[in-house]
């Protein structure tokens, strides 16, 4: 496990940025994700909230409580200790099942023709990775994933959709994602999941959390009618694997 | 409860906010001007986290169908209950089929009414912040109503007003400390970000404020990191976007400088072609 150098920022009057070296790298999430659990597995008082996202770690801290070079210091010592905690930090991999027919990945014949790869290629190219989520946020349930293959890379759009529906499976540059909720949007459609990744009427409003892997599992455009139906009748469950 | 008879601009129930929940990217919320919104439940004796109206530049008309009481701080909207002119930062006793309505605004931007007890508004994610797509609703509507307990106190004394002759947010100095990103730029460009006067654009919302100027055009783009209420964003396109409490919780553009709390509220008390400056603390 490699120690990284850290850079303590004050951000406002109640919290501090921690940075590390700033690259998206599954090192770097590990060790902020072992760092965050140290954290929060302590449960102090004065730390109101604790969220990262790739390579930075946001403490937001009650200041009335504790100064900022006093908490700087107890974490410091924290980040020290992270390692002992590391063991029961587990990892889920979701399966979200994507319809990629072109009823739903509305872009696939302009990208397959602008990148010059079939459509089952792109297909079988883009639910093939596993990805990481490096962080959530954009949109409540956005998830930010790496590993998208270089082959898929492509520019966004560049007018933006008023309208992207959610559920919407999409590639921008090196990225791809999920839409949680209808929004405008200005990445390539790919696809569509009938799952909802954000659902504030859930227990668990949003299925995955950061530091957690996805993998987009093909399905037909009658599975996507009997998957919505199962979900409508509550007995759809998303398969999992923790690690 | 109360009724809403005429919906207004926009009219909101707010709380202290949502925490504990960044990491799944859902925002703050909350009252814009915390320090007005604490001293309305101040006055009436609440819990600071009892939630409020925030009413935004043309106030709604509703009726009250318990008794409560009630107070208004922040922006002044001419406020009238039963046609006859009220006072910000006084309490009145309110009666079945009272009716309070606001007019012209002649101070600020946002004004806080408070009743006893809070409004009991459905909490989700441990907050009765409205949030487009967290609650139901997102500002209130024609025909909405809103619960509270009921509460009797007729003893109003006079003498509980609390003069306020000039409003803590009529200044036109924002106080920033810098940002994590402030080292982006070099000595003459951060002199240029803080000394200059702003204006404030039509592009001012709960999730942000934009200003009219240009200050420094860059290609900076940063690896997307954490962004908080009153984070100061420097766009490409050279404008500053002041993020605020419905703002989303990551961003990829350099954070300059951060507002003081404080601030913030001032923030949230000024309108379309208001100007300011920042003084680094």
């Amino acid at each position: 496990m490699s120690t990284f150098k850290l850079t303590y920022k004050p951000f406002g009057e109640s919290a501090i940025l921690i940075e590390w070296p700033q690259n998206i790298s599954i090192d770097i999430l590990d060790d902020i994700r072992n760092f965050s659990f140290k954290i929060n597995n302590q449960n102090i008082k004065y730390i109101l909230e604790v969220n990262f996202v790739y390579s930075s770690l946001l403490v937001i801290y009650n200041y009335n409580k504790i100064n900022y070079i006093n908490l700087k210091k107890e974490l410091q010592f924290l980040y020290n200790q992270r390692l002992a905690s590391k063991n029961n930090l587990k990892t889920t991999i979701w399966e979200i099942p994507v319809c990629y027919d072109i009823e739903f990945g509305i872009d696939l014949p302009f990208l397959s023709l602008q990148k010059k790869i079939s459509i089952e290629e792109i297909i079988s190219t883009h639910s093939s990775s596993l990805y990481t989520v490096f962080g959530i946020g954009f949109l409540p349930g956005f998830l930010y994933l790496g590993g998208l293959s270089k082959k898929l890379h492509f520019k966004r759009r560049d007018i933006p959709r008023l309208e992207v529906p959610k559920g919407a499976i999409a590639i921008g540059g090196k990225q791809t994602g999920i839409y949680p909720k209808i929004s405008p949007g200005g990445w390539h459609i790919i696809g569509k999941t009938p799952i909802s990744i954000f659902e504030i009427n859930r227990e668990k409003p949003c299925l995955v959390i950061p530091g957690d892997k996805v993998k987009f599992n093909p399905i037909s455009k009658g599975e996507f009618k009997s998957i919505k139906l199962e979900i409508e009748a509550g007995i759809y469950k998303l398969k999992s694997v923790a690690k | 409860m109360i009724r809403v008879l005429q919906a207004g601009l926009h009219t909101s129930v707010q709380d202290i906010g949502r925490f504990g929940y960044r990491n799944i990217g859902v925002p703050t919320s909350g009252t814009m001007d915390t320090i007005s919104a604490n001293f309305a439940n101040a006055l009436l004796n609440n819990n600071k986290n009892d939630a409020v109206l925030e009413v935004t530049m043309y106030g709604p008309k509703l009726e009250f169908t318990i008794p409560t009481v009630i107070t208004i701080t922040g922006a002044e909207m001419s406020a009238k209950l039963n046609n006859i002119s009220i006072a910000n930062y006084k309490k009145y006793s309110i009666k079945k089929g009272d009716i309070l309505s606001f007019g012209e605004l002649t101070k600020g931007l946002r004004c806080y009414l408070a009743v006893k007890g809070g409004f009991k508004t459905a909490k989700v994610l441990k907050s009765r912040s409205f949030y487009n797509g967290i609650t139901l609703k997102d500002s209130l509507k024609k025909h909405d109503t809103i619960l509270y307990d009921s509460y009797v106190d007729d003893i109003v004394p006079f003498n509980s007003a609390i003069k306020s002759t000039t409003l803590f947010f009529e200044t036109n100095i924002l106080e920033v400390y810098k940002g994590p990103d402030f080292n982006l730029f070099t000595l003459e460009e951060q002199q240029k970000i803080c000394s200059n006067k702003y204006t404030i654009s039509n592009l001012m919302d709960r999730m942000g404020y934009r200003v009219k100027e240009t200050v420094i055009k860059h290609s900076k783009s940063i690896l997307t990191s954490p962004v908080l209420p009153g984070t100061v964003q420097l766009i490409p396109s050279g404008q500053l976007i002041i993020l605020m409490k419905d703002a989303q919780t990551t961003g990829g553009y350099p954070r300059i400088l951060q507002l003081t709390e404080k601030s913030i509220a001032i923030l949230a008390q000024k309108k379309e072609g208001d100007i300011f400056n920042f003084l680094l603390v």
